[in-house]
């Protein structure tokens, strides 16, 4: 009887299809039904698989360790707020100007120091997110608002009345964004670039000697994921109306970098389930009260014991570890 | 010259800190290739056992050792129930999860983090806590016209101590020569009849202890804890441990004191608030240059 119910359950997630159509009914259906509370967690859930998605550029197709991923997003999430509150631009023509700040940044300072490997790339990121989060706590030129950081910045205005403004309506903004760079996302691991990071992620020497340039493939994923996060930190200050620094720690950078690693390196689906563990598990564990952080880390260390490749590790190749 | 001398001794304080703490790192990474995102917080760990201690305990001690003895005992305490709690820790979190590669270990070190420092605020609470004033000397020393204080004579004597001990350890005797085995070849020394897990043992007591002690001085130093702070200790202590060149001992304690003196005089020298940052550019700066760190040796990538 078992196994008869479980090859009913493959063959209906077997076809891609039902799947995704469960989920677009799921996704449609949730937000009329439930909260604003639970919107605003689905809405997090959102840019924490944004986030993911970017990370898992860098870290999961490339296999570069960058622990200073917050850096990124609060690039993107300052100049959002800076350029609205002090010139007024709107925040979705500031979208794609964050996007190309955050990217424009990672060239700047990874350029530099893309030849480091392993885990001396490693302490750079983590100090090149730092010098970021200090530099806004310290507020250059005025800009930054210090530790209290920038308020006071605008919903998103699709022209005309038509303002985002409500938890329900944020929630699809984020989501159609997410969905768009899976889609975008999906064709580029499809493509040359896909293939040039996935090379340099299992063997650099191999790569280099195939006649990949490393170097550009590898800046190629810094820009183009601090892009996406910049992206992210666009609708989460519009979302918060206000950034301060403490959004964008060390600590929000190692978060990302388990949401890739919990949900399968190099893995769209599983960066979405990835996400999910790390936003939705410390609300589920809310009963616990303050005993609450001490079971997400016993989650986290459990998952990794059980599925040390990731929930749903990418299928194509076996994940290589070093 | 007074100023820079006394600054200079400043950041040797804080250095020998981040010292002993990176130790604990760069054994660990030395042998098993993981950052070990919970030494931090065996740091924490340390520092709260010992304010434990001195605020209950050692009015008992001091009655048979005196206050120095009642001190040293703190420091004993602690340093001895970290390394119980690093064992353990390793048992749980580490060890079944190395099979599986670096990585996987990452995201476990760093629940292990999460757990050590929730379970810390959830027993001694959230706020800030002072080290007993009264229990800790206060003692000027003026040479010169250079102040300091006893403590921080102390605190570099005892680090530099702990550190001299530790080197001689690794470098002179046959168990530190397994150890350096381990860490080059850890399949080949397991076949020279090396015991990979007693390697282990003495690694994960070792490095916890020396954190504690180093979390017990910095609560004397700074008369103040919080249970968050062993994430900003940490992430000093990695930073000295990579400037130093990973994997290298006596790279992490010239690491350590470097970023201490570094630290100091771009507080006094630059801008307090700034100091940070400074410190960061410098460690980016010197792996841009020495891509291994200042004491790293060049290893040839394997293909």
């Amino acid at each position: 009887m078992e196994a008869v119910s479980s090859r009913r359950f493959d063959r209906f997630f077997g076809s891609p299809l039902n799947g995704l159509l469960l989920l677009l009914t799921v996704f449609f259906i949730y937000p009329f039904v439930v909260s604003d509370y639970y919107i605003d967690i689905a809405f997090y859930f959102g840019i924490y698989a944004l986030l993911g998605l970017s990370l898992n550029i860098v870290l999961g197709e490339v296999g570069l360790f960058d622990l200073g991923h917050a850096g990124f997003y609060a690039i993107g999430a300052y100049t959002t707020a800076i350029l609205n509150t002090h010139f007024g631009i709107p925040i979705l023509v500031l979208l794609p100007v964050s996007a190309l700040a955050a990217g424009l940044f990672a060239y700047l300072v990874c350029s530099p120091i893309i030849h480091l490997r392993g885990d001396y790339l490693c302490i750079v990121t983590i100090g090149m997110g730092e010098i970021v989060r200090l530099a806004l706590i310290n507020n250059p030129f005025d800009l930054t608002g210090g530790p209290n950081g920038v308020f006071g910045i605008d919903f998103p205005s699709l022209g005309g009345p038509f303002v985002i403004d409500s938890s329900i309506e944020y929630y699809f903004l984020i989501w159609v964004i997410v969905a768009l760079s899976i889609v975008g996302l999906l064709r580029i691991q499809d493509s040359r670039i896909g293939r040039a990071w996935n090379c340099i992620r299992e063997d650099e020497v191999a790569a280099g000697s195939s006649g990949i340039d490393v170097r550009y493939y590898k800046l190629l994923a810094f820009v183009l994921g601090a892009a996406l996060a910049g992206v992210a930190g666009n609708i989460y200050a519009s979302k918060l109306m206000c950034v301060s620094p403490e959004s964008f720690t060390f600590w929000e950078s190692c978060l990302f970098f388990c949401i890739v690693l919990i949900g399968g390196m190099g893995s769209i689906p599983g960066v979405l389930i990835g996400a999910a563990v790390i936003s939705l598990f410390p609300e589920i564990l809310r009963p616990f009260a303050m005993y609450r952080m001490m079971f997400f880390g016993v989650v986290m260390i459990l998952m990794m014991m059980f599925r040390p490749g990731g929930v749903w590790p990418r299928k194509r190749r076996e994940a290589a570890h070093e | 010259m007074g100023v820079f001398l006394e600054q200079l001794i400043n950041g040797l304080t804080i250095g020998s800190f981040y010292a002993l703490i990176a130790l604990g790192y760069s054994m660990v990474y030395g042998v098993l290739k993981l950052i070990n995102f919970a030494h931090g917080d065996f740091f924490t760990l340390g520092s709260y056992i010992g304010y434990t201690f001195l605020v209950f305990a050692v009015s008992l001690v001091t009655v048979h050792f005196g206050l120095w003895g009642g001190l040293a005992v703190a420091l004993v305490v602690a340093a001895a129930s970290v390394a119980l709690v690093g064992i353990a820790v390793e048992r749980v979190a580490y060890r079944p999860i190395y099979p599986a590669g670096r990585l996987p270990a990452v995201v476990s070190a760093l629940g292990a983090s999460i757990v050590l420092q929730n379970a810390i605020m959830v027993i001694w609470g959230p706020r800030y806590q002072a080290y007993p004033a009264a229990l800790i000397p206060n003692v000027h020393l003026q040479i010169g016209n250079i102040h300091i204080t006893l403590l921080q004579v102390l605190i570099l004597v005892l680090s530099f101590l702990l550190m001299g001990i530790l080197y001689t350890v690794i470098q002179r005797t046959t168990f530190g020569a397994a150890v350096r085995a381990t860490a080059l070849d850890r399949d080949t020394a397991s076949l020279m009849g090396i015991n990979f897990n007693r390697i282990i043992f003495f690694i994960f007591t070792l490095g916890p202890a020396l954190g504690a002690m180093a979390g017990v001085m910095v609560g004397m130093y700074y008369r103040q804890i919080s249970f968050v702070m062993g994430w900003n200790y940490g992430l000093k202590a990695f930073t000295a441990t990579i400037l130093g060149g990973i994997g290298n001992l006596p790279g992490a304690m010239f690491g350590g004191l470097i970023l201490g003196v570094l630290e100091m005089f771009g507080a006094a020298y630059i801008s307090a608030a700034w100091k940070d940052v400074f410190v960061f550019l410098i460690l980016i700066l010197v792996l841009i240059f020495r891509p291994t760190g200042l004491f790293g040796e060049k290893v040839a990538e394997k293909v």
